[in-house]
Protein backbone atom coordinates (compact mmCIF):
# COMPACT_ATOMS: atom_id res chain seq x y z
CA UNK A 1 0.00 0.00 0.00
CA UNK A 2 2.78 2.46 1.04
CA UNK A 3 4.90 1.52 -2.00
CA UNK A 4 1.62 2.50 -4.19
CA UNK A 5 1.77 5.64 -3.02
CA UNK A 6 5.31 6.75 -3.11
CA UNK A 7 4.86 5.84 -6.94
CA UNK A 8 1.60 7.91 -7.76
CA UNK A 9 3.47 10.79 -5.88
CA UNK A 10 6.80 10.74 -7.41
CA UNK A 11 5.77 12.75 -10.40
CA UNK A 12 4.68 15.76 -8.11
CA UNK A 13 7.98 15.68 -5.87
CA UNK A 14 9.95 18.55 -5.33
CA UNK A 15 12.65 19.77 -3.31
CA UNK A 16 11.58 22.96 -1.23
CA UNK A 17 14.41 25.70 0.11
CA UNK A 18 13.87 23.91 3.33
CA UNK A 19 15.22 20.58 2.28
CA UNK A 20 12.21 18.91 3.38
CA UNK A 21 10.82 17.10 0.44
CA UNK A 22 6.63 18.05 0.41
CA UNK A 23 5.65 15.50 -2.35
CA UNK A 24 2.11 17.41 -3.67
CA UNK A 25 1.31 17.03 0.38
CA UNK A 26 -1.31 19.48 0.87
CA UNK A 27 -1.02 22.31 3.71
CA UNK A 28 -4.10 21.59 5.77
CA UNK A 29 -2.81 17.61 6.21
CA UNK A 30 -0.02 18.43 8.32
CA UNK A 31 -2.06 19.03 11.02
CA UNK A 32 -3.78 15.75 11.57
CA UNK A 33 -1.00 14.10 10.37
CA UNK A 34 0.86 15.88 13.66
CA UNK A 35 -2.11 14.89 15.80
CA UNK A 36 -1.77 11.91 14.78
CA UNK A 37 1.97 11.30 15.23
CA UNK A 38 1.78 13.15 18.93
CA UNK A 39 -1.46 10.32 19.35
CA UNK A 40 1.62 7.87 19.14
CA UNK A 41 3.97 9.77 20.60
CA UNK A 42 3.05 11.43 23.69
CA UNK A 43 2.33 8.11 25.82
CA UNK A 44 5.46 6.95 25.28
CA UNK A 45 7.26 10.16 26.15
CA UNK A 46 4.58 10.20 29.34
CA UNK A 47 5.98 6.31 29.66
CA UNK A 48 9.88 7.58 29.29
CA UNK A 49 9.06 10.49 32.25
CA UNK A 50 8.00 7.60 34.49
CA UNK A 51 10.82 5.85 34.51
CA UNK A 52 13.44 5.38 36.98
CA UNK A 53 16.09 6.24 35.60
CA UNK A 54 18.86 5.45 38.76
CA UNK A 55 17.27 1.81 38.79
CA UNK A 56 16.80 1.51 35.27
CA UNK A 57 20.21 -0.97 34.52
CA UNK A 58 19.58 -3.13 37.09
CA UNK A 59 16.26 -3.47 36.48
CA UNK A 60 16.56 -4.40 32.40
CA UNK A 61 19.48 -6.26 33.40
CA UNK A 62 17.83 -8.47 35.73
CA UNK A 63 17.94 -12.17 35.03
CA UNK A 64 14.25 -12.71 34.65
CA UNK A 65 14.19 -9.49 32.21
CA UNK A 66 17.47 -11.21 30.17
CA UNK A 67 15.94 -14.33 29.93
CA UNK A 68 12.09 -12.96 28.53
CA UNK A 69 13.53 -10.42 26.13
CA UNK A 70 16.17 -13.44 24.47
CA UNK A 71 12.87 -15.72 24.69
CA UNK A 72 11.23 -12.88 23.00
CA UNK A 73 13.34 -12.14 20.04
CA UNK A 74 14.42 -15.87 19.32
CA UNK A 75 10.32 -16.78 19.01
CA UNK A 76 9.80 -13.41 16.98
CA UNK A 77 12.62 -14.66 15.11
CA UNK A 78 11.35 -18.08 14.01
CA UNK A 79 7.71 -16.38 14.03
CA UNK A 80 8.89 -13.94 10.99
CA UNK A 81 10.40 -17.35 9.14
CA UNK A 82 7.34 -19.45 9.78
CA UNK A 83 5.27 -16.12 8.55
CA UNK A 84 7.69 -15.93 5.31
CA UNK A 85 7.53 -19.98 4.24
CA UNK A 86 3.75 -19.31 4.81
CA UNK A 87 2.89 -16.06 3.92
CA UNK A 88 5.07 -15.70 0.58
CA UNK A 89 3.34 -18.62 -0.85
CA UNK A 90 0.24 -16.97 0.61
CA UNK A 91 0.81 -13.84 -0.89
CA UNK A 92 1.49 -15.28 -4.55
CA UNK A 93 -1.79 -17.55 -4.66
CA UNK A 94 -4.01 -14.05 -3.31
CA UNK A 95 -2.38 -11.73 -6.17
CA UNK A 96 -1.73 -14.21 -8.87
CA UNK A 97 -4.52 -16.83 -8.74
CA UNK A 98 -8.52 -16.13 -10.12
CA UNK A 99 -10.50 -18.45 -8.85
CA UNK A 100 -14.16 -18.76 -7.13
CA UNK A 101 -14.09 -17.31 -3.42
CA UNK A 102 -11.04 -15.40 -3.67
CA UNK A 103 -12.21 -12.58 -2.01
CA UNK A 104 -13.84 -14.80 0.49
CA UNK A 105 -10.47 -16.35 1.03
CA UNK A 106 -8.85 -13.01 1.10
CA UNK A 107 -10.97 -11.71 3.73
CA UNK A 108 -10.26 -14.87 5.94
CA UNK A 109 -6.84 -14.35 5.59
CA UNK A 110 -7.22 -11.27 7.39
CA UNK A 111 -9.17 -12.63 10.29
CA UNK A 112 -6.52 -12.86 12.49
CA UNK A 113 -6.41 -9.09 12.68
CA UNK A 114 -10.16 -8.44 13.67
CA UNK A 115 -9.79 -11.17 16.14
CA UNK A 116 -8.86 -10.00 19.49
CA UNK A 117 -5.99 -11.99 20.35
CA UNK A 118 -7.08 -13.74 23.25
CA UNK A 119 -9.54 -15.36 21.64
CA UNK A 120 -7.39 -16.31 18.82
CA UNK A 121 -4.94 -17.86 21.47
CA UNK A 122 -8.73 -19.73 22.55
CA UNK A 123 -8.98 -20.98 18.73
CA UNK A 124 -5.29 -22.32 18.95
CA UNK A 125 -6.24 -24.08 22.15
CA UNK A 126 -8.93 -25.67 20.53
CA UNK A 127 -7.29 -26.62 17.58
CA UNK A 128 -3.18 -27.51 19.14
CA UNK A 129 -4.23 -28.25 22.98
CA UNK A 130 -4.38 -31.75 24.54
CA UNK A 131 -8.40 -32.35 23.58
CA UNK A 132 -8.32 -29.97 20.20
CA UNK A 133 -8.95 -30.85 17.04
CA UNK A 134 -5.13 -31.75 16.45
CA UNK A 135 -4.31 -32.60 20.05
CA UNK A 136 -4.78 -36.28 19.95
CA UNK A 137 -2.72 -36.80 16.94
CA UNK A 138 -0.33 -34.67 18.47
CA UNK A 139 0.25 -36.65 21.51
CA UNK A 140 0.44 -40.10 19.27
CA UNK A 141 3.01 -38.41 17.75
CA UNK A 142 4.89 -37.53 20.78
CA UNK A 143 4.78 -33.69 20.57
CA UNK A 144 2.76 -32.06 23.26
CA UNK A 145 2.71 -27.94 22.13
CA UNK A 146 0.81 -26.59 25.00
CA UNK A 147 3.09 -25.39 27.98
CA UNK A 148 5.98 -25.13 25.11
CA UNK A 149 8.03 -22.85 23.21
CA UNK A 150 6.15 -23.90 20.02
CA UNK A 151 2.90 -22.87 20.86
CA UNK A 152 3.93 -19.24 21.66
CA UNK A 153 5.64 -19.58 18.02
CA UNK A 154 2.39 -20.65 16.75
CA UNK A 155 0.33 -17.75 18.43
CA UNK A 156 2.93 -15.22 17.36
CA UNK A 157 2.86 -16.69 14.14
CA UNK A 158 -1.12 -16.51 14.03
CA UNK A 159 -1.18 -13.12 14.74
CA UNK A 160 1.85 -12.16 12.80
CA UNK A 161 0.65 -13.48 9.53
CA UNK A 162 -1.49 -11.16 7.82
CA UNK A 163 0.84 -8.62 7.97
CA UNK A 164 3.16 -9.98 5.91
CA UNK A 165 0.34 -11.76 3.34
CA UNK A 166 -0.78 -8.30 3.53
CA UNK A 167 1.87 -6.27 2.64
CA UNK A 168 3.66 -8.93 -0.10
CA UNK A 169 0.29 -9.27 -1.71
CA UNK A 170 0.11 -4.76 -2.61
CA UNK A 171 3.66 -5.29 -3.53
CA UNK A 172 2.88 -7.63 -6.08
CA UNK A 173 -0.37 -6.52 -7.61
CA UNK A 174 1.37 -2.99 -7.85
CA UNK A 175 4.14 -4.83 -9.62
CA UNK A 176 2.46 -6.34 -12.05
CA UNK A 177 2.56 -9.90 -13.83
CA UNK A 178 4.79 -8.18 -16.85
CA UNK A 179 8.23 -9.19 -15.91
CA UNK A 180 7.23 -12.71 -14.97
CA UNK A 181 5.50 -13.33 -18.16
CA UNK A 182 9.10 -11.80 -20.24
CA UNK A 183 10.90 -13.98 -18.20
CA UNK A 184 8.98 -16.52 -18.14
CA UNK A 185 8.36 -16.63 -22.11
CA UNK A 186 12.38 -16.67 -22.02
CA UNK A 187 12.15 -19.61 -20.92
CA UNK A 188 12.67 -19.71 -16.96
CA UNK A 189 10.81 -22.27 -15.19
CA UNK A 190 8.37 -20.99 -12.64
CA UNK A 191 10.51 -21.33 -9.39
CA UNK A 192 13.76 -19.74 -10.83
CA UNK A 193 10.76 -16.64 -12.06
CA UNK A 194 10.19 -16.22 -8.41
CA UNK A 195 13.30 -16.11 -7.16
CA UNK A 196 15.37 -14.36 -9.98
CA UNK A 197 12.27 -11.89 -10.74
CA UNK A 198 9.25 -12.02 -8.81
CA UNK A 199 10.68 -11.59 -5.48
CA UNK A 200 13.78 -8.94 -6.13
CA UNK A 201 11.13 -6.73 -7.63
CA UNK A 202 8.70 -6.99 -4.71
CA UNK A 203 11.71 -6.83 -2.03
CA UNK A 204 10.77 -3.44 -0.34
CA UNK A 205 7.18 -4.86 -0.06
CA UNK A 206 8.72 -8.04 1.29
CA UNK A 207 11.18 -6.80 3.96
CA UNK A 208 8.14 -4.02 5.31
CA UNK A 209 5.67 -6.91 5.68
CA UNK A 210 8.73 -8.93 7.31
CA UNK A 211 9.48 -6.46 9.99
CA UNK A 212 5.62 -6.07 10.56
CA UNK A 213 5.45 -9.45 11.25
CA UNK A 214 8.49 -9.34 13.73
CA UNK A 215 7.21 -6.29 15.56
CA UNK A 216 3.92 -7.54 15.86
CA UNK A 217 4.86 -11.02 17.15
CA UNK A 218 7.60 -9.20 19.55
CA UNK A 219 4.74 -7.27 21.21
CA UNK A 220 2.11 -10.36 21.19
CA UNK A 221 0.38 -10.61 24.55
CA UNK A 222 -2.96 -11.90 24.81
CA UNK A 223 -2.67 -15.43 22.38
CA UNK A 224 -0.02 -16.59 24.13
CA UNK A 225 -0.93 -16.19 27.23
CA UNK A 226 -3.99 -17.93 26.73
CA UNK A 227 -2.36 -20.79 24.90
CA UNK A 228 0.87 -20.88 25.86
CA UNK A 229 1.01 -20.15 29.25
CA UNK A 230 3.99 -18.23 31.00
CA UNK A 231 6.88 -20.00 32.38
CA UNK A 232 10.24 -18.45 32.71
CA UNK A 233 12.64 -19.14 29.84
CA UNK A 234 10.21 -21.43 28.23
CA UNK A 235 6.62 -19.48 27.21
CA UNK A 236 7.46 -16.38 29.44
CA UNK A 237 8.00 -13.83 26.79
CA UNK A 238 8.76 -9.60 27.22
CA UNK A 239 5.06 -8.97 27.28
CA UNK A 240 4.46 -11.29 29.56
CA UNK A 241 7.25 -10.33 31.81
CA UNK A 242 6.04 -6.62 31.98
CA UNK A 243 2.21 -7.64 32.41
CA UNK A 244 3.46 -9.52 35.66
CA UNK A 245 6.54 -7.32 36.85
CA UNK A 246 3.26 -4.88 36.80
CA UNK A 247 1.54 -6.67 39.72
CA UNK A 248 4.62 -5.99 41.94
CA UNK A 249 7.18 -3.61 40.71
CA UNK A 250 5.58 -1.15 38.42
CA UNK A 251 9.33 0.88 37.96
CA UNK A 252 10.46 -2.52 36.46
CA UNK A 253 7.02 -2.81 34.53
CA UNK A 254 7.46 0.43 32.97
CA UNK A 255 11.31 -0.04 32.64
CA UNK A 256 11.09 -3.48 30.85
CA UNK A 257 8.28 -1.36 28.77
CA UNK A 258 10.75 0.83 27.53
CA UNK A 259 13.66 -1.75 26.60
CA UNK A 260 10.67 -3.25 24.39
CA UNK A 261 9.78 -0.30 22.17
CA UNK A 262 13.69 0.62 22.00
CA UNK A 263 14.15 -2.85 20.82
CA UNK A 264 11.55 -2.85 18.68
CA UNK A 265 12.67 0.20 17.05
CA UNK A 266 15.77 -0.78 16.66
CA UNK A 267 15.00 -3.35 14.54
CA UNK A 268 12.83 -1.98 12.47
CA UNK A 269 15.16 1.20 11.81
CA UNK A 270 18.15 -1.65 10.91
CA UNK A 271 15.80 -3.22 8.51
CA UNK A 272 14.68 0.02 6.81
CA UNK A 273 18.33 1.27 6.55
CA UNK A 274 18.56 -2.24 4.68
CA UNK A 275 15.41 -1.58 2.68
CA UNK A 276 17.25 1.67 1.70
CA UNK A 277 20.08 -0.37 0.06
CA UNK A 278 18.25 -3.06 -0.86
CA UNK A 279 16.18 -0.69 -2.80
CA UNK A 280 18.67 0.61 -4.75
CA UNK A 281 20.43 -2.11 -5.68
CA UNK A 282 17.64 -3.34 -7.08
CA UNK A 283 16.27 -0.34 -8.72
CA UNK A 284 17.35 -1.08 -11.84
CA UNK A 285 16.39 -5.02 -12.44
CA UNK B 1 -21.84 15.50 5.00
CA UNK B 2 -23.00 12.24 6.73
CA UNK B 3 -19.49 12.44 7.77
CA UNK B 4 -19.19 15.62 9.24
CA UNK B 5 -22.57 15.10 10.75
CA UNK B 6 -21.19 11.73 12.68
CA UNK B 7 -17.85 13.47 13.63
CA UNK B 8 -20.27 16.30 15.12
CA UNK B 9 -22.08 13.91 16.75
CA UNK B 10 -18.96 11.98 18.11
CA UNK B 11 -17.71 15.12 19.69
CA UNK B 12 -20.88 15.60 21.21
CA UNK B 13 -20.98 11.86 22.62
CA UNK B 14 -17.61 12.88 23.95
CA UNK B 15 -18.31 15.89 25.28
CA UNK B 16 -21.05 14.86 27.44
CA UNK B 17 -19.23 11.70 28.86
CA UNK B 18 -16.21 14.00 29.69
CA UNK B 19 -18.66 17.04 31.82
CA UNK B 20 -20.25 13.27 32.88
CA UNK B 21 -16.55 12.69 34.48
CA UNK B 22 -16.20 16.04 35.84
CA UNK B 23 -19.34 16.88 38.03
CA UNK B 24 -20.77 13.86 39.21
CA UNK B 25 -24.04 14.27 40.72
CA UNK B 26 -22.85 15.46 43.89
CA UNK B 27 -25.48 16.75 46.48
CA UNK B 28 -28.77 15.58 44.39
CA UNK B 29 -30.04 13.77 47.43
CA UNK B 30 -30.69 10.82 46.58
CA UNK B 31 -29.99 10.69 42.89
CA UNK B 32 -26.11 9.03 42.49
CA UNK B 33 -24.43 6.61 40.72
CA UNK B 34 -22.35 4.90 43.31
CA UNK B 35 -18.59 3.16 41.14
CA UNK B 36 -17.33 0.11 43.08
CA UNK B 37 -13.71 -1.18 42.17
CA UNK B 38 -13.42 -4.64 43.02
CA UNK B 39 -11.16 -7.72 42.79
CA UNK B 40 -12.02 -10.04 39.42
CA UNK B 41 -12.55 -12.86 42.27
CA UNK B 42 -15.89 -10.98 43.38
CA UNK B 43 -16.89 -10.89 40.60
CA UNK B 44 -20.37 -13.31 41.43
CA UNK B 45 -20.58 -12.25 44.58
CA UNK B 46 -20.87 -8.75 44.36
CA UNK B 47 -23.52 -8.73 41.82
CA UNK B 48 -26.02 -9.39 44.36
CA UNK B 49 -24.97 -7.56 47.28
CA UNK B 50 -25.24 -4.34 44.73
CA UNK B 51 -28.52 -5.07 44.08
CA UNK B 52 -29.52 -5.69 46.93
CA UNK B 53 -27.65 -2.14 48.07
CA UNK B 54 -29.43 -0.71 45.03
CA UNK B 55 -33.05 -2.05 46.25
CA UNK B 56 -32.55 -0.55 49.69
CA UNK B 57 -31.44 2.86 48.30
CA UNK B 58 -33.72 4.13 45.40
CA UNK B 59 -32.03 6.02 42.91
CA UNK B 60 -28.90 5.08 43.85
CA UNK B 61 -27.20 3.07 40.92
CA UNK B 62 -24.30 0.74 42.16
CA UNK B 63 -21.44 0.18 39.12
CA UNK B 64 -18.86 -2.30 39.58
CA UNK B 65 -15.73 -2.59 37.85
CA UNK B 66 -13.94 -5.67 38.08
CA UNK B 67 -10.03 -6.43 37.45
CA UNK B 68 -7.26 -7.24 39.11
CA UNK B 69 -6.10 -6.06 42.80
CA UNK B 70 -3.25 -4.65 41.58
CA UNK B 71 -4.58 -2.55 38.54
CA UNK B 72 -7.53 -1.25 40.17
CA UNK B 73 -5.27 0.03 43.03
CA UNK B 74 -2.99 1.26 40.23
CA UNK B 75 -6.07 2.69 39.00
CA UNK B 76 -6.95 4.71 42.07
CA UNK B 77 -3.44 6.07 42.38
CA UNK B 78 -3.72 7.69 38.57
CA UNK B 79 -7.41 9.23 40.24
CA UNK B 80 -9.89 6.79 38.72
CA UNK B 81 -13.26 8.17 39.81
CA UNK B 82 -14.11 5.22 42.28
CA UNK B 83 -15.94 5.24 45.19
CA UNK B 84 -15.43 2.08 47.19
CA UNK B 85 -12.54 -0.41 46.45
CA UNK B 86 -12.73 -4.02 47.25
CA UNK B 87 -9.52 -5.59 46.78
CA UNK B 88 -8.16 -9.02 46.96
CA UNK B 89 -4.57 -7.97 48.30
CA UNK B 90 -4.35 -6.26 51.74
CA UNK B 91 -0.47 -5.58 50.95
CA UNK B 92 -1.55 -3.26 48.06
CA UNK B 93 -4.56 -1.81 50.16
CA UNK B 94 -2.30 -0.81 53.15
CA UNK B 95 -0.29 0.85 51.17
CA UNK B 96 -2.98 2.96 49.17
CA UNK B 97 -4.17 3.51 52.86
CA UNK B 98 -0.31 4.60 54.08
CA UNK B 99 -0.51 7.31 51.20
CA UNK B 100 -4.19 8.36 52.06
CA UNK B 101 -5.54 7.48 48.97
CA UNK B 102 -8.20 5.31 50.53
CA UNK B 103 -9.47 5.62 54.20
CA UNK B 104 -9.93 3.16 57.34
CA UNK B 105 -9.89 -0.69 54.88
CA UNK B 106 -11.83 -3.27 56.79
CA UNK B 107 -11.15 -6.58 56.49
CA UNK B 108 -14.55 -8.88 54.84
CA UNK B 109 -13.89 -11.98 53.46
CA UNK B 110 -11.25 -14.39 53.16
CA UNK B 111 -10.30 -17.26 50.33
CA UNK B 112 -8.18 -20.00 50.49
CA UNK B 113 -6.86 -22.39 47.98
CA UNK B 114 -7.85 -25.63 46.80
CA UNK B 115 -6.83 -28.22 43.96
CA UNK B 116 -8.79 -27.37 40.83
CA UNK B 117 -8.59 -30.51 38.44
CA UNK B 118 -11.08 -31.71 35.29
CA UNK B 119 -14.22 -33.12 35.78
CA UNK B 120 -13.89 -36.69 37.03
CA UNK B 121 -10.89 -36.16 38.47
CA UNK B 122 -8.66 -38.28 35.61
CA UNK B 123 -5.85 -37.96 36.88
CA UNK B 124 -6.61 -39.43 40.44
CA UNK B 125 -5.13 -36.47 42.40
CA UNK B 126 -6.38 -36.47 46.24
CA UNK B 127 -3.61 -34.33 47.77
CA UNK B 128 -1.38 -31.74 47.85
CA UNK B 129 2.06 -34.00 47.49
CA UNK B 130 0.22 -35.38 44.48
CA UNK B 131 0.71 -32.37 42.34
CA UNK B 132 5.04 -32.93 42.51
CA UNK B 133 4.45 -36.38 40.18
CA UNK B 134 6.35 -35.04 37.41
CA UNK B 135 4.06 -36.55 35.00
CA UNK B 136 1.24 -33.96 35.57
CA UNK B 137 0.73 -31.50 34.25
CA UNK B 138 -0.47 -28.78 37.44
CA UNK B 139 -0.90 -24.71 36.35
CA UNK B 140 -0.18 -22.54 39.10
CA UNK B 141 -0.19 -18.46 39.67
CA UNK B 142 2.90 -17.03 39.41
CA UNK B 143 4.43 -16.26 43.12
CA UNK B 144 4.19 -12.38 42.36
CA UNK B 145 0.47 -12.42 42.26
CA UNK B 146 -1.45 -13.08 45.38
CA UNK B 147 -2.62 -16.65 44.60
CA UNK B 148 0.99 -17.23 43.37
CA UNK B 149 2.35 -16.28 46.59
CA UNK B 150 -0.61 -18.18 48.47
CA UNK B 151 0.67 -21.15 46.57
CA UNK B 152 4.41 -20.78 47.76
CA UNK B 153 3.31 -20.33 50.89
CA UNK B 154 1.08 -23.53 51.44
CA UNK B 155 4.28 -25.56 49.47
CA UNK B 156 6.61 -24.35 52.27
CA UNK B 157 4.00 -25.67 54.77
CA UNK B 158 3.42 -29.12 53.26
CA UNK B 159 7.23 -29.68 52.67
CA UNK B 160 5.65 -29.84 48.97
CA UNK B 161 8.09 -28.56 45.89
CA UNK B 162 5.84 -28.51 42.75
CA UNK B 163 7.29 -28.13 39.33
CA UNK B 164 4.68 -26.30 37.23
CA UNK B 165 4.81 -26.52 33.46
CA UNK B 166 3.16 -22.60 33.87
CA UNK B 167 3.15 -19.89 36.54
CA UNK B 168 -0.34 -17.96 35.13
CA UNK B 169 -0.66 -14.27 35.64
CA UNK B 170 -3.90 -14.75 37.32
CA UNK B 171 -6.05 -17.20 38.89
CA UNK B 172 -8.73 -17.50 36.26
CA UNK B 173 -5.98 -18.21 34.03
CA UNK B 174 -5.36 -20.97 36.28
CA UNK B 175 -8.71 -22.32 36.03
CA UNK B 176 -9.26 -21.69 32.67
CA UNK B 177 -5.94 -24.23 31.68
CA UNK B 178 -7.81 -26.62 33.74
CA UNK B 179 -11.64 -26.28 32.33
CA UNK B 180 -9.89 -26.41 28.95
CA UNK B 181 -8.14 -29.80 29.97
CA UNK B 182 -4.44 -28.38 28.76
CA UNK B 183 -3.30 -29.11 32.72
CA UNK B 184 -3.92 -31.98 35.10
CA UNK B 185 -4.53 -29.96 38.16
CA UNK B 186 -4.27 -26.18 39.37
CA UNK B 187 -4.40 -24.12 42.72
CA UNK B 188 -7.01 -21.76 42.75
CA UNK B 189 -9.04 -20.30 45.07
CA UNK B 190 -12.06 -22.17 46.46
CA UNK B 191 -14.50 -19.31 45.44
CA UNK B 192 -13.12 -20.39 41.80
CA UNK B 193 -14.36 -23.75 41.95
CA UNK B 194 -17.69 -23.09 43.87
CA UNK B 195 -18.14 -20.13 40.44
CA UNK B 196 -16.91 -22.83 37.77
CA UNK B 197 -19.87 -25.41 38.68
CA UNK B 198 -19.38 -28.44 36.79
CA UNK B 199 -16.28 -27.61 34.78
CA UNK B 200 -14.05 -28.71 37.47
CA UNK B 201 -13.90 -30.49 40.62
CA UNK B 202 -12.57 -29.03 43.70
CA UNK B 203 -10.24 -30.73 46.12
CA UNK B 204 -9.75 -29.41 49.42
CA UNK B 205 -6.80 -30.17 51.01
CA UNK B 206 -5.44 -29.27 54.60
CA UNK B 207 -2.10 -27.52 54.11
CA UNK B 208 -4.88 -24.80 52.38
CA UNK B 209 -5.10 -23.27 56.32
CA UNK B 210 -1.09 -21.96 55.70
CA UNK B 211 -2.23 -19.28 53.39
CA UNK B 212 -5.24 -17.46 53.95
CA UNK B 213 -6.34 -14.66 51.66
CA UNK B 214 -7.41 -11.40 53.48
CA UNK B 215 -10.32 -9.12 51.28
CA UNK B 216 -9.90 -5.65 52.92
CA UNK B 217 -12.90 -2.87 51.82
CA UNK B 218 -12.61 1.25 51.75
CA UNK B 219 -14.02 4.23 50.92
CA UNK B 220 -11.65 5.84 48.32
CA UNK B 221 -10.70 9.51 49.75
CA UNK B 222 -12.08 12.00 47.60
CA UNK B 223 -15.48 9.99 46.73
CA UNK B 224 -18.22 12.76 46.00
CA UNK B 225 -20.66 10.23 47.99
CA UNK B 226 -18.73 9.25 51.04
CA UNK B 227 -21.48 8.69 52.74
CA UNK B 228 -23.19 6.78 50.49
CA UNK B 229 -19.98 4.77 50.14
CA UNK B 230 -19.94 3.95 53.73
CA UNK B 231 -22.89 2.38 53.99
CA UNK B 232 -22.01 0.10 50.90
CA UNK B 233 -19.33 -0.58 52.79
CA UNK B 234 -21.15 -1.43 55.75
CA UNK B 235 -23.72 -3.26 53.94
CA UNK B 236 -21.20 -5.51 52.78
CA UNK B 237 -19.74 -6.07 56.38
CA UNK B 238 -23.52 -6.60 57.76
CA UNK B 239 -24.97 -10.11 58.33
CA UNK B 240 -26.87 -10.45 54.85
CA UNK B 241 -23.85 -8.77 52.82
CA UNK B 242 -21.28 -11.42 54.78
CA UNK B 243 -24.06 -14.76 54.09
CA UNK B 244 -24.24 -13.61 49.98
CA UNK B 245 -20.73 -14.07 50.51
CA UNK B 246 -20.48 -17.07 52.39
CA UNK B 247 -22.87 -18.52 49.58
CA UNK B 248 -19.88 -18.03 46.80
CA UNK B 249 -17.61 -19.87 49.04
CA UNK B 250 -15.91 -17.13 50.56
CA UNK B 251 -14.94 -17.30 54.58
CA UNK B 252 -15.47 -14.67 57.20
CA UNK B 253 -12.82 -12.37 57.61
Amino acid sequence: MSGRATVAARPARRRADDGVVAAGVPRWAFVPAVLGGLLVLLPLVAMATRVDWSSFWALVTSGSARTALALSLRTAAASTLACLVLGIPMALVLARCRFRGLGVLRSLVLLPLVVPPVVGGIALLYTFGRRGLLGETLEVAGLQVAFSTTAVVLAQTFVALPFLVVSLEGALRTAGGRYDAVAASLGARPTTVLRRVTLPLVWPGLLSGAVLSFARALGEFGATITFAGSLQGTTRTLPLEIYLQRETDPDAAVALSLLLVVVAVAVIGLTYRARQHGGERGGTP
Amino acid sequence: MRARRAGVAGAVVVMTALAGCGSPAAGDGDEATLTVFAAASLREAFEPVAADFEAAHPGVDVRVSYAGSSSLAAQVREGAPADVLASANRPVMDALAADDLVTAPRDFATNTLEIAVPPGNPAGVTTLADLADPALDVVVCAPAVPCGSATTAVEADAGVELSPVSEEQSVTDVLAKVVAGEADAGLVYVTDVTAAGDDVDGIAFDESAAAVNTYPIATVAGSPHAALADELVAAVLDDAGQATLASYGFGAP
